[in-house]
């Protein structure tokens, strides 16, 4: 398969996760949406060690998926938090901060 | 002259800080602990401590007069910076002693009759809580007066004359709610610090010039390079003797700078003997006699510090004939003959200088406190002329009015002679103490210019001419108020100092008698060519002659037709209309200085502090504020608090740098 696919398959993935989190307003999909930025850049990781021979990008992958878990695992922690406080997870009622 | 840190070579020698120290000790046992003394207790520490002082200056003199050439004796070290090198040190020879001897010997007789007239003063102004503070100030005075007089360098010297310009304020202040509008006494205290601040300015610049060109402050040092550096720049020899001279026309009071000094008289009596007359005033004197090796090295600068003391000199006694105020006579008096004094310093018989520095410290202190004492008599005739009135107070009554006394001559005759004494030796009569001092110099002003002699001749004339009027005014006639018929005589505390004052005015001329030159021995040995000061028996003559001439014109005016009513014009005012008129107004030099400095100087103020202040540099800074909120104010719009937002922000913000990245 020519290099091209990967990298079209995942422009397109990473423009649907960017839209994702700009658009939606449920931080459950918001995080879903990053893992799909995530992943597209998993992708082409993985497509570039395979293309080079190098497993360096292979390597790569496994820190990227093991922080993203991590992530997921605070900010699952902070929504089930903020639901307590506001009895909400619409993330425009998150505007304390506006100056 | 050399001097080295020989402090080990007389005992009495190392004695010298304490004239400072023991002044300190006496104002901290007042202070901490004088409420607790009572009167007496608090004006016998603070005499004591005064007294101490005169001790270890008599001891110091002692021991000189075995090691002549005296010592420097370093305390501490105070600034160490550089090439700058300056030490707390006691410079102890012969010029610096008889200083030490004048202040704290006429101190410790101020201080004794302080303790009686402060008694009453107090009372007078009902306020006796303050008695202690007056002692606190007083002590402080001599303290820092000595730490003039003894140091040995000019930055130490600096301290002392600006401490001692201080205690002025303070003390001319020292009734600072009383006076003309309830501010008068305050105003008068500021007027003295603020000319004294324009004087200082020029001390300050003499001493950054000195140390510009001579590398040091050090006296012995800067004094034995003097020859040296006004070789090789005239210019700057110059400079520093005349900024030096403004220096000293601030703080003795000469033209054009004398206008604080009839104003002080609003102190108390025994600040008035103290400062105004026996001692700060000269503190210009000393320094142009200390830097008489500066001073040789420009002759045309001399020319101008004699023209200086002479005009002044002249200018001074015209005033103090049309004055009315027992103390203002005296002030201008002070002014006139630290006219003379300056002039002598200037024309190099620095001798003679500081001969007449030491006897007018003695008669004119007696003159003072003399004044105290008639002041104390005549408010003490007021009080029991109107024991029975005394609802309407005391407000039209001025006690120091010449014309409201008279006759006092029967009530105070103790105060009397003693004032007779003063007047006559302030006068130049023979065989009192300011006859030889200041015919000293006029005979030397007669060899170096004849213009000078003539001025300071006829400031003679009308020096015996004021003292004889003042005499005749206050001691002689009949009493022209109820205050002055029942007026009392002061008790001892106050006249006994009087009565020391007397001797001092009459064998002061003792001192350096024609023939014996006694302070001149002593003096040269600080004195790089102390000028030979010869007794000229014409110019004696002549200004005897002069002194008496003035006396009787006196009598003639005053004394054969008594002034009979206390609001009668004085008869001067017929003969000299115009003139008479100008001298009671002080020839308005205050209003000139007013016109011509105080306005313009004050809407400059005026402009500074609206159009320039609250205009240019308040519109800086409001301006800067308001452009910074305006411009927060469109940037807090971003500041949306919702997260999408913030995320899209960041978005664009790596495309912008990737697109930069990319397109470079």
């Amino acid at each position: 398969m020519p290099m091209s696919y990967f990298i079209g398959l995942s422009v397109v993935m990473f423009a649907m996760g960017i839209l994702g989190v700009l658009l939606r307003r449920n931080p459950l999909v918001v995080f879903m949406s990053l893992e799909l930025m995530f992943n597209s850049a998993n992708l082409l990781f993985v497509a570039f060690s395979a293309y080079h021979q190098v497993l360096d990008g292979q390597l790569f992958v496994f820190f990227v998926m093991t922080t993203a878990a991590a992530e997921v695992a605070v900010g699952l922690a902070l929504i089930v938090a903020i639901f307590k406080a506001k009895r909400t997870i619409d993330l425009d009622q998150m505007s304390s901060l506006k100056g | 002259m050399s001097l080295n840190e020989i402090a080990s070579l007389h005992p009495f020698f190392q004695l010298a800080p304490l004239v400072v120290f023991l002044p300190v000790l006496g104002l901290l046992i007042n202070l901490l602990v004088g409420r607790r003394l009572g009167e007496k207790g608090i004006g016998v520490v603070a005499s004591l401590a005064t007294a101490g002082a005169f001790v270890v200056a008599v001891l110091l003199a002692v021991g000189l007069a075995q090691v002549s050439e005296g010592g420097t004796l370093t305390l501490a070290n105070w600034i160490t910076l550089g090439d700058l090198g300056v030490s707390w040190s006691f410079r102890i020879d012969t010029l610096s002693v008889l200083m030490m001897l004048v202040v704290s010997g006429v101190g410790t007789l101020i201080h004794i009759y302080s303790i009686g007239y402060m008694h009453s003063d107090v009372r007078h102004n009902e306020d006796p809580g303050r008695f202690r503070r007056f002692f606190v100030y007083l002590n402080l005075f001599i303290a820092f007066m000595m730490v003039l007089v003894s140091s040995d360098n000019f930055l130490m010297l600096f301290v002392g004359w600006e401490g001692v310009g201080l205690c002025s304020y303070l003390l001319i202040g020292f009734w600072f709610e009383k006076g003309a509008d309830g501010i008068g006494n305050a105003r008068a205290a500021k007027k003295a610090f603020v000319v004294n601040r324009i004087g200082d300015f020029g001390l300050l610049i003499a001493l950054f010039l000195l140390f510009y060109n001579f590398g040091t402050l050090n006296f012995a040092e800067i004094f034995e390079k003097a020859p040296a550096v006004a070789a090789a720049a005239p210019g700057a020899i110059m400079a520093i003797t005349l900024f030096m001279l403004l220096g000293v026309t601030g703080k003795s009071a000469q033209l054009p700078l004398f206008v604080w000094l009839p104003d002080a008289m609003a102190g108390p009596t025994p600040v008035s003997a103290l400062i105004h007359a026996a001692t700060m005033v000269t503190a210009g004197v000393y320094l142009v006699a200390r830097s008489q090796a500066l001073y040789f090295e420009v002759p045309a600068a001399q020319n101008v510090v004699m023209w200086v003391g002479a005009l002044t000199a002249l200018f001074g006694a015209t005033i103090a004939v049309g004055q009315n105020d027992i103390k203002k006579v005296l002030a201008y008096s002070t002014i006139s003959q630290l006219g003379y004094m300056v002039a002598a310093v200037g024309m190099g018989a620095t001798v003679a200088g500081m001969f007449h520095l030491t006897t007018h410290a003695f008669f004119k202190a007696l003159l003072f406190l003399g004044a105290g004492s008639v002041i104390l008599g005549v408010e003490h005739g007021h009080a029991h002329a109107h024991a029975k009135e005394t609802a309407h107070g005391h407000d039209s009554f001025d006690p120091q009015d010449m014309r409201q006394m008279g006759g006092l001559r029967k009530r105070m005759p103790l105060t009397f002679i003693v004032y007779l004494i003063g007047a006559l030796a302030l006068a130049g009569i023979a065989p009192l103490a300011g006859f030889f001092s200041k015919d000293e110099i006029l005979a030397a002003a007669n060899e170096k210019s004849i213009a000078v002699y003539a001025v300071l001749t006829a400031a003679a004339f009308l020096t015996a001419f004021y003292m004889g009027r003042q005499l005749l005014m206050v001691f002689f006639g009949k009493p022209r108020s109820g205050a002055s018929e029942k007026a009392a005589e002061s008790p001892l505390l106050v006249t006994l100092p009087l009565v020391i004052l007397a001797l001092l005015s009459v064998f002061g001329g003792a001192l350096n008698l024609p023939g014996s030159h006694l302070l001149e021995t002593w003096l040269e040995h600080s004195l790089a060519e102390a000028a030979p000061g010869e007794f000229v028996l014409t110019v004696a003559l002549i200004s005897l002659g002069f002194a008496l001439l003035g006396l009787y014109f006196a009598w003639l005016v005053y004394g054969r037709k008594p002034i009979f009513e206390k609001d009668q014009t004085d008869p001067l005012q017929r003969p000299l209309n115009g003139l008479f008129t100008a001298l009671a107004n002080k020839w308005w030099v205050d209003e000139l200085y007013h016109a011509v400095i105080v306005r313009p100087y004050q809407s400059i103020s005026q402009f500074s502090a609206g159009a320039v202040d609250q205009g240019v540099i308040d519109g800086l800074a409001n301006g800067m504020g308001s452009l910074v909120r305006s411009g927060a104010k469109a940037w807090r719009r971003f500041q949306s608090g919702y997260i999408r937002s913030y995320a899209l922000t960041i978005v664009f913000g790596v495309v912008l740098v990737i697109t930069y990245l990319v397109l470079r």
